[in-house]
């Protein structure tokens, strides 16, 4: 069922990791991911895993849950892995029709799949680990400097968080529209791909209109309890580096050294 | 003592519609008072919810609140602190993933300093019975627990009246006793003027003061026992009573003779016991 | 033969994860013909996922739903027809609304069940007056109509089904006092034009007690109660301590039981309690 996608959601705890800053956690993501893409070798790949099952362990983050995130996308993986399959140059191991295997093939394929499946098992750790306000919060402090440049940073990540906050409520919402429709003879998995298409108006018609309704309630709630603009707000949590991010920061130069090393040594 | 809320020929009409939603109420809320506001759907209470904080200017006439017109714009963040307001649907205003953000964000918004935020956040939270929720996401709350954070959303404010409109008309009766139990200890333990929107009759029944709508006018004004005894015009308004004054209205049409205020199960049952012993 | 048999009904939520949940455990009954069913319960006690089954939306985790006598799982073409035989009208079914008019709107189903588009057209206009939609309206784009006209549309749109089982679940939720009455009256017309099995999903007794031939109460996935409402309101008490709550007339004739005043224990209508303290004051008064 739909209720059981887990995109984007927050499982609240008290780990080292849970109570970093989310702007260390932020960098620390953006580290992660420059690692991943200097990773050239089987020893830096195993490297990278071990990163991310420690900091999945030291959160406590089941990797079952993990894992369970990435169903959704299981098609996306998948797809890059054979695309990458035929892309290779060199030797064919197999040859059919227009499409050869080589080994360079294979290599890439791998390297590829295990780098989508840790960039996205990274991300979100992320968010499971920081709550949406969190983390908006710390993508607003990060990016302040864009003001001057009169870019809304405030406003993008206001809107960021009340998306993140709707998602539960919109999937749950689309699970009803979609049993009620369907208790009038609606088939959304039956048909041609046109005919599938044009089935999903009676889900997709009352979603928006249930989305504008729902956002033109929240604004009138919003504006009674005195939202106005960024001007002048407080929040309840401030964000402040602690010794423990400092530490955390530490720790991510030393992961991309390590790999740059390794690259450096042609691993 | 001067009123907290002062409607002076209130009228309201929504953009080209041919007749007005409020048509000229006038009114005053005294302050530390319970006012309920019964009508049907159409009836106009929902709009004069939406002009006493400044979410609608009034079309004509004034809104006062505390003495602050709500046409002037510059003073708009102060009524609107002033005048809390909680709404129908609890989805539709909880804003954040986590209650406590959720609870903050009021006072976020008015630049009260972090320490002191905290403070009112878990105080809120704590009046409506919640604070051991504080770090749920509020999708897996109950209605009646949803509904329970948006009030407290509204306290953090720290406003002196607080309007509910129609708090309780999406929730189960568990979510709604709870709700109104809540709604109960504001009154009593901070004495916070309460104005209580619904067109469930049962609620009106603590109220200090009931204001039947219809029409965009006051159709009646008075004691919850002064109106419910008027059973012929509560339905000429397409309202009903509560069973207790339907079924004491009934019995003195068939020839019993037994006062029409009585409005909860045990002062209807008095009444009528003490009727059959005479008799 | 019952029209609908439930048979050791279980259902389970996420089966195999840590949110496992029970939602519906053992339910066995038969829902007769004819009969109008009041199901009560409070939230999460069962009843939105257990009249799922009746229309074959959710499969069973374990047990049967038979449909006339026949599973309504045995196949996938005998489960599609179901969902046109027993029809379903949700919570808040105002949200479901899509169609540019009224008309295309209640057409939706009897369209997809594949009738002529005379047949349609008859059944539109046949099931917007028993729900209580004007000919005026069905021209009209659903978005302009009011909360109550939208929840008669939707009603609408399942009753064009010509269903011989109606499940409502609570239909009446959300809508003023005259918007409720008005609702249950066209029910009860289009029951009795139509002999119309109904299931009727209320959180208010007083409308249950009042219209149901038969009650059920949920609790915690379970059969806590089956039987008229004057059986099943006598043990009030017991519903008390489920979290629901007794119809009026109930509680006032059991304050004056408490009182001394002595008339039966079984009372859940205005009506019949009225008349009986009639009928107990002209009785004394000939003694």
């Amino acid at each position: 069922m739909l209720k059981d996608i887990t995109l984007g959601q927050y499982f609240p705890g008290n780990t080292p990791v849970h109570r970093l800053d989310p702007r260390s956690k932020l960098i620390w993501l953006v580290g992660y991911i420059v690692a991943l893409f200097l990773a050239k070798s089987w020893v830096s790949y195993l490297f990278m895993a071990m990163v991310l099952a420690s900091v999945s362990a030291t959160s406590r983050i089941r990797p079952k849950t993990l894992f369970s995130g990435l169903k959704p996308l299981i098609f996306i993986v998948c797809f890059t892995g054979v695309i990458n399959l035929f892309y290779g140059t060199g030797e064919p191991l197999v040859q059919f029709w227009l499409f050869k295997i080589t080994k360079e093939g294979i290599y890439n394929a791998v390297f590829m799949v295990l780098r989508i499946v840790l960039l996205v098992c990274g991300t979100f750790l992320l968010t499971y680990t920081t709550s949406p306000l969190q983390l908006t919060d710390g993508l607003e402090r990060l990016l302040s400097p864009l003001k001057k440049l009169r870019v809304p940073v405030h406003e993008l990540a206001m809107m960021m968080s009340i998306a993140l906050r709707f998602i539960p409520t919109l999937i749950e919402e689309t699970d009803k529209i979609m049993s009620a429709q369907k208790a009038r003879g609606a088939g959304f998995d039956t048909g041609t791909l046109k005919e599938r298409a044009k089935a999903l108006i009676p889900l997709l018609v009352p979603l928006f209109v249930g989305a504008f309704r729902r956002a033109d309630e929240l604004a009138t709630a919003m504006e009674s309890r005195c939202y106005h603009d960024g001007e002048g707000r407080t929040r309840m949590k401030v964000l402040r580096f602690a010794p423990r991010d400092a530490a955390a920061l530490c720790l991510c130069a030393a992961m991309i050294t390590a790999v740059a090393v390794l690259r450096r040594f042609g691993l | 003592m001067d009123p907290i809320i002062k409607l002076e020929n209130l009228t309201y009409t929504y953009g080209d519609a041919a007749s007005p939603a409020l048509d000229g109420v006038s009114l005053e809320i005294a302050r530390g008072s319970f006012t309920a506001v019964l009508g049907h759907n159409g009836s106009g209470k929902s709009t004069m919810a939406k002009c006493l904080n400044g979410i609608l200017r009034p079309t004509g006439g004034r809104v006062l609140v505390n003495g602050m017109d709500t046409a002037d714009e510059s003073r708009l963040l102060d009524i609107r602190r002033t005048v809390g307001m909680v709404f129908q649907n609890p989805d539709n205003q909880i804003v954040a993933s986590v209650v406590e953000d959720d609870v903050a964000f009021a006072p976020e918004n008015l630049g009260v300093p972090s320490a002191e935020i905290r403070e009112r956040v878990d105080a809120a939270l704590r009046c409506v019975g919640m604070y051991d929720y504080r770090l749920h996401a509020p999708h897996l709350l109950s209605g009646g627990q949803k509904q329970r954070v948006a009030i407290a959303g509204v306290l953090s404010m720290q406003p002196e009246c607080i309007v509910l409109d129609e708090p309780t008309a999406m929730l189960d009766p568990l979510g709604r006793a709870e709700v109104l139990a809540a709604v109960e200890r504001l009154r009593r333990e901070r004495g916070m003027t309460v104005v209580l929107i619904t067109h469930h009759m049962s609620e009106c029944i603590n109220a200090d003061r009931l204001i039947v709508m219809s029409g965009g006018r006051v159709a009646a004004d008075g004691t919850p026992r002064a109106v419910f005894s008027q059973v012929e015009r509560m339905r000429a308004e397409g309202l009903t009573v509560p069973e207790t004054t339907q079924l004491l209205h009934e019995l003195n049409a068939s020839g019993f003779d037994l006062p029409l205020d009585a409005l909860s199960v045990d002062e209807c049952a008095d009444a009528i016991a003490n009727f059959l012993k005479k008799d | 033969m019952p029209i609908i048999k439930v048979d050791d009904l279980t259902h389970v939520y996420s089966q195999g994860t840590p949110f496992e949940k029970v939602a519906i455990d053992r339910i066995g009954l038969d829902i007769e013909k004819g009969e109008l069913l009041g199901i009560i319960g409070h939230t999460g006690s069962g009843k939105s996922t257990f009249i799922q089954h009746l229309n074959g939306l959710l499969k069973p985790s374990s047990g049967t739903v038979y449909f006339d006598g026949t599973d309504i799982h045995s196949s996938r073409e005998f489960a599609r027809g179901v969902r046109f035989r027993v029809g379903l009208v949700f919570q808040y079914p105002e949200y479901q609304l899509f169609e540019e008019t009224v008309f295309k709107d209640i057409a939706f189903g009897p369209k997809n069940m594949g009738l002529s588009e005379a047949e349609i057209d008859e059944r539109v206009r046949e099931a917007a007056g028993f729900a209580g939609v004007p000919e005026s309206l069905l021209e009209v784009s659903p978005l302009e109509l009011s909360g109550g006209q939208k929840r008669r549309v939707a009603i609408a749109g399942v009753i064009a089904m010509m269903p011989q089982v109606l499940i409502l679940d609570e239909p009446t939720a959300g809508l003023d006092p005259a918007g409720r009455e008005s609702i249950l009256q066209n029910i009860m017309a289009y029951r009795r034009e139509t002999d119309c099995t109904i299931v009727l999903i209320s959180h208010s007794m007083d409308d249950v007690a009042r219209l149901a031939d038969r009650l059920i109460v949920l609790d915690g996935g379970r059969v806590a109660m089956d039987g008229t409402p004057a059986q099943v309101f006598e043990r009030a008490e017991e519903l008390v301590g489920m979290g629901l709550s007794v119809p009026a007339a109930t509680q006032i004739a059991l304050a004056l039981r408490a009182r001394g005043v002595d008339i039966p224990e079984s009372i859940y209508t205005i009506n019949y309690l009225k008349k009986l303290l009639i009928a107990r004051r002209e009785g004394d008064g000939q003694c």
